[in-house]
């Protein structure tokens, strides 16, 4: 427990180094002014919680200083950090109800969808589950060779019996066939997670978010109750329109998870609160490094903390 | 999903139509609403705050012409500004001995890869021997995707994942020289301008190989983070320009402005597409109305203008003059929609409530339909088509069986084509003005 807060801390050290290292200096032991609301408006907006989060948190705070007659900007800190964390869902327990049990991953180009899936296969082989990759995207050029890659190296660090075998299509077949195909070899296998990875698309592009969603049919029709999860991957850098995005594709894929990407880098990833308001999503993994033990569960509270830099 | 500024600026307006000058209060009011509409482009905090401030002193006391209200006024000088700021398309720099090292550089998964593809196809189509680097021995297949892509554009790749960037991109260097190349372009491995270690990587890398260009490559969808990176990026590296990708998402893209204003660097090129040629120059105008929310009607304007063939719409304007508008016009109409590209794709350019109706259809729908059209026109005889008031009932059901549709398809499609006529006529009156109309504010 102890390690897995260090790597949070480590992952969110670089984060918190910039903007929120003004928050101490902003909630000192000072008169709440003017002043003092803005600069926390200032703080959450350049965190990318966006417009409507921040105005709502700020209300939120307002209400309480009035309510308890607050006076002092240092005791703004608790009940801000309170807040925030109560827009955030602990992330459900992640069950493998179903064998094998199929992820869908989702999300634009770039967002680092073939590396989490990566990362999310090394997790689950440590914890003893034999999994299969499934490369469908025979679109971007090379990405079947990237996870085929990953596997090797982490089968390279693995025991002979917990390899992962990449299932793979030819360049430009169909993404919808390779799906099928790995689902019937992760039936075949016996495997106990079957993790596949789809080609990068923006949420605006309608023929592909079609494409998309005849993927997702095909899993179904070739194991039932297949996807059992559809899980998008969300740069930690994006701005509003992470919005946007996890919305189109919850409503082309009913995603059921969010991971946040490159939360290591010096984005905060704000617009995990609207998109947990707005679409209910919760957030399960969030990529803290490069390497494959860098993917953690999500931690609410550390998330907050790595924020407001506490 | 937001509304335009243009209306909500028209709302706070609503009450003072026709005043003289723009008096304080009134700019106030519309510089929160500005500020909004900024801040939800996703442009930065502190930049967003220097620039309302420069609106406003501008826009206090203005004489609100007589062609615009108040609204509009206020949306002309914010527009100025934000093409002010944006600032003049630069071309690339390609002087001096070659080869000239253009080096791309950026965060993870920001699109250097496809850039350097793009770049390539690019320089090589305006006649350059170029040569691609593949310099990102770190993400597994990054150096594979580079090579898959130099195969298909023919341009030969550097490639070695057993050197350093720094040494790879020195020896790109020494055998495009000795080939006779007239441009490297190296990629390199996406990094955080935090991470000293790979700041370092691309210093002994500017200190081999001197490029003419660097090139940060930014995500369009970035958030308030933009800021921060570009100036990392650049006190580590002297960043000489800009490609914004991803362009051909919804993103506002408002992350241009906060980048222009702290580095100063012109912005090269926008990505607009995952193909090799989806790589264009910017318009500070086009992107100004997009950052506030305002669509693209410039790129619309040009795409249909590209697709257009001149010829036959000067034909067809002739026939027009002359009152003749007919079938075979109108299935020429409809071949060149359909070359505009994807429906889906110029519906994304349309501003505001158009954009949403237009969403709202799929654009399937649509093509099917385009589709059955014109099977029921190709099914006509020259005659009918150059008088379509030969078609009585028998014919429509010859045409029909022609097409594979049924009659009221074909009712539908005269009734249409007999609605356009109608419209082509009323255009002829007005000169076109007509249609101004359909885009005012």
């Amino acid at each position: 427990m102890a390690e897995l807060l260090a790597r949070w801390r480590d992952g969110l050290s670089r984060t918190s180094r910039s903007a929120f290292g003004r928050l101490a200096g902003l909630l000192g032991a000072t008169e709440i002014k003017q002043d003092t609301w803005d600069e926390l408006e200032a703080l959450l907006i350049q965190a990318d919680l966006g417009i409507e989060t921040t105005s709502d948190v700020i209300s939120t705070l307002q209400r309480l200083v009035r309510d308890r007659g607050l006076t002092r900007s240092d005791q703004l800190g608790a009940p801000l950090k309170a807040d925030l964390r109560s827009r955030l869902m602990t992330p459900p327990l992640l069950e493998f109800s179903a064998k094998p049990f199929v992820i869908l991953v989702v999300g634009v180009n770039g967002s680092g969808k073939t590396t989490t899936i990566a990362k999310l296969g090394q997790r689950f082989v440590a914890e003893g589950k034999s999994v299969l990759f499934g490369a469908a995207d025979t679109f971007r050029a090379a990405a079947v060779d990237q996870l085929q890659v990953w596997g090797d190296r982490l089968n390279a660090r693995a025991e002979r019996s917990r390899s992962i075998e990449v299932i793979a299509g030819a360049p430009e077949s169909d993404p919808g066939a390779v799906a099928f195909n790995a689902i019937q070899a992760g039936v075949a296998r016996k495997v106990d997670v079957i993790l596949i990875d789809t080609a990068g698309r923006l949420h605006t592009r309608f023929n592909l978010m079609e494409e998309l969603k005849k993927v997702h049919r095909v899993v179904g029709k070739a194991l039932d109750g297949a996807p059992h999860a559809v899980w998008l991957v969300l740069d930690a850098t994006t701005g509003q329109n992470a919005l946007q995005q996890a919305r189109a594709f919850k409503d082309a894929v009913k995603v059921s998870g969010v991971i946040l990407s490159k939360l290591d880098s010096s984005a905060r990833g704000g617009m995990a609160f609207a998109i947990q308001r707005e679409l209910g999503l919760p957030i399960l993994f969030a990529g803290l490094g490069e390497k494959p033990e860098d993917l953690q569960p999500f931690d609410a509270d550390a998330f907050v903390d790595g924020i407001l830099n506490s | 999903m937001f509304e335009s500024l243009t209306n909500r600026l028209n709302q706070v307006f609503d009450q003072l139509r026709r005043r003289g000058k723009l008096s304080e209060a009134d700019v106030d009011a519309a510089m929160r609403e500005v500020r909004l509409a900024l801040l939800e482009a996703d442009v930065h905090f502190s930049v967003v705050k220097t620039f309302i401030a420069r609106v406003r002193e501008r826009a206090v006391g203005t004489e609100v012409s007589k062609a615009l209200n108040p609204g509009q006024q206020i949306i002309k000088i914010v527009n100025e500004e934000l093409i002010a700021t944006l600032g003049e398309p630069a071309p690339l720099n390609l002087s001096g001995p070659k080869p000239r090292v253009i080096m791309l550089v950026g965060l993870q998964g920001s699109g250097k890869t496809t850039a350097a593809g793009k770049l390539a196809r690019l320089l090589r189509s305006k006649g350059e021997r170029v040569m691609l680097a593949a310099g990102d021995p770190y993400r597994p297949a990054a150096v594979t995707q580079l090579q898959q892509l130099g195969e298909r554009l023919d341009v030969p790749v550097e490639a070695d994942s057993n050197l350093k960037p720094p040494e790879l991109a020195k020896r790109a260097f020494d055998k495009a020289e000795k080939g006779g190349f007239g441009v490297v372009i190296l990629d390199t491995a996406g990094r955080s301008q935090l991470d000293a270690e790979l700041m370092n990587e691309l210093k002994s890398i500017v200190a081999k190989v001197t490029p003419v260009e660097t090139l940060l490559v930014v995500d369009s969808m970035i958030g308030q983070e933009a800021l921060n990176i570009a100036q990392g990026f650049r006190d580590n590296v002297s960043i000489t320009g800009l490609i914004l990708t991803k362009m051909d998402g919804d993103s506002r893209g408002g992350a241009a402005i906060s980048i222009r204003s702290v580095t100063g660097v012109p912005i090269k090129f926008i990505g607009t597409g995952e193909k090799l040629d989806a790589l264009e120059t910017y318009d500070p105008a086009r992107l100004s109305s997009r950052i506030l929310g305002m669509g693209d009607m410039l790129g619309l304007i040009e795409k249909a203008e590209a697709a257009f063939d001149q010829q036959t719409t000067q034909k067809t304007a002739e026939r027009l003059m002359k009152g003749q508008f007919t079938l075979e016009d109108f299935l020429e109409q409809m071949k060149q929609m359909k070359k505009m590209g994807p429906l889906s794709q110029v519906m994304d350019m349309l501003p505001g409530q158009f954009g949403q109706a237009a969403r709202q259809a799929d654009p399937k729908e649509i093509e099917k339909n385009l589709k059955q059209s014109e099977a029921i026109i190709y099914s006509m005889t020259l005659k009918e088509r150059r008088n379509p008031d030969l078609l009585n009932a028998s014919r429509r059901r010859r045409i029909a069986a022609g097409s594979g549709t049924d009659v009221q398809d074909v009712n539908r499609l005269v009734k249409q084509f007999r609605e356009t006529q109608k419209l082509m006529k009323t255009l002829q009156k007005t000169g076109g003005r007509g249609l101004g109309n359909l885009f005012g504010g």
